[in-house]
């Protein structure tokens, strides 16, 4: 299967990529081109142009950042899953990358392009929730950090302008007690449901990979939890608020139930 | 149409593709280099699995264009010029790790890549390895072995 035509553009920096966005309204950025270009092979997109943001070198980094870890966007999942900084100071960022797809996917696909993506089966996207992220945005107006909580709008829906450029991904130090669980059928299948769980403050934050339209917080989880419950009772609300599919991987209510079983492994293993 | 220069297999070639070329498809149809498998077109089966700057991709879901500048190497280069077989070739032919073959050029392309970044690898770390690429045959024992074969060969020439 082959793309419909588009016009292509390889831009040499972020600034030059949002003027040429800025130009055309169904423009798409491309960057490792691994979510993008399976859907225009399938012609569910097809953007009027690609703008190429691949070769942006400065793009591509993980480095610690006052009591933050930025990584930059174009930064590869090979290489989020190999970056020490994460695997000391933010490990579940580590784990969940080396867990998405499979190794060539992950030597071309970008975090960056998973987050803009904003696909709820996604793994990063709900673990970045789940630790409070904030997203670096670079438009023709200048930069601003969206907090992942308000990012992900709707079905492959984001707050990102239609000329905004995903630049960074700052992430907190969470060294105290994780867990990221991902229920498949097959190795590099997209998570039927998938479960982060990270210690903070005291309490835990509980994000939810296909459960909805975007990634979801369990907040009621989080409510139990902080209110003392112990992980079984916990995971009990943990679909809550949530919408999950019905599709080929399994139904609603299969992944109503299957949520509940993951977080209290993952509470379980997070908090022990 | 837009002009790249890739470098295939150590030779650099020049062409003029449109964009929404595939990278598969231009090392095919364009180069003619056809030992390069397309099995399931959705970067599932990783039957098109080539090194890009030495690291394996699917070449079913590159454009050409982001291969330009850059070094692609298919299962065409694998062997030694004078036709000598890579380790790995050499242990999938020993332990006949394929059956219908098909997804060979692939399994070879990604094992070599995974090779560089891990020399000695456990069993289970091969098979994690290989989650990219499907064998519809299920020969999966045998490519298992082939490629633990052709580690310790590997890691052994070297030391």
């Amino acid at each position: 299967m082959i793309p419909a035509p588009f016009d292509y553009a390889r831009a040499g920096s972020v600034e030059e990529a949002i003027s040429l966005l800025g130009s055309d309204p169904d423009a798409k950025v491309l960057a490792g081109g691994h979510s993008l270009l399976p859907a225009m092979r399938l012609r569910i997109a097809r953007p009027s142009m690609l703008v190429d943001i691949g070769r942006i070198a400065d793009l591509s980094y993980v480095r610690e950042d006052g009591d933050r870890i930025a990584i930059g966007a174009l930064t590869r999942h090979h290489d989020v899953a190999n970056a020490e900084v994460l695997q000391q100071l933010c490990p579940i960022v580590a784990h969940a990358a080396g867990q998405i797809g499979d190794p060539q996917v992950r030597h071309m696909g970008t975090i960056g392009g998973s987050v803009a993506h904003g696909d709820p089966a996604g793994d990063l996207p709900s673990v970045l929730l789940a630790l409070d992220a904030g997203f670096v945005a670079q438009g023709p107006t200048g930069t601003r950090t969206v907090a992942a909580t308000g990012f992900f709008t709707s079905l492959f829906e984001t707050a990102l302008a239609p000329d905004e450029v995903l630049t960074e991904i700052r992430v907190p130090k969470a060294t105290a007690g994780w867990s990221f669980m991902k229920f498949q059928r097959r190795a590099q299948d997209w998570a039927v449901v998938g479960v982060s769980a990270v210690r903070a403050n005291g309490g835990v934050h509980v994000g939810l990979t296909n459960m909805g339209l975007t990634p979801l917080r369990a907040v009621g989880v989080e409510e139990a939890v902080g209110g003392g419950a112990d992980p079984a009772s916990a995971a009990a609300r943990a679909d809550e608020g949530t919408a999950p599919p019905d599709d080929a991987f399994g139904s609603a209510e299969y992944r109503r139930q299957l949520v509940k079983v993951l977080v209290r492994r993952a509470l379980e293993e997070a908090l022990p | 149409m837009t002009q790249i220069a890739v470098t295939v297999n150590g030779t650099r070639r020049e062409a003029d593709v449109e964009p929404r070329t595939l990278l598969v498809y231009f090392l095919r149809e364009q180069l003619g280099l056809t030992g390069t498998n397309v099995g399931c077109d959705t970067s599932s089966c990783g039957a098109c699995t080539v090194h890009l700057d030495g690291e394996s991709v699917k070449s079913c879901t590159l454009l050409a264009v982001q291969a330009d500048g850059r070094e692609v190497m298919t299962i065409e280069a694998l062997a030694e010029a004078d036709g000598t077989l890579h380790p790995l070739q050499d242990a999938f032919h020993r332990h006949h790790g394929l059956q219908c073959g098909y997804c060979t050029p692939g399994m070879l392309m990604a094992a070599a890549s995974y090779l560089k970044e891990n020399p000695t690898p456990t069993e289970a770390e091969v098979r994690e390895s290989l989650e990219g690429n499907l064998c519809r045959c299920t020969g999966y024992q045998n490519i298992v072995e082939s490629i633990l074969d052709a580690a310790g060969q590997m890691s052994g020439a070297k030391s």
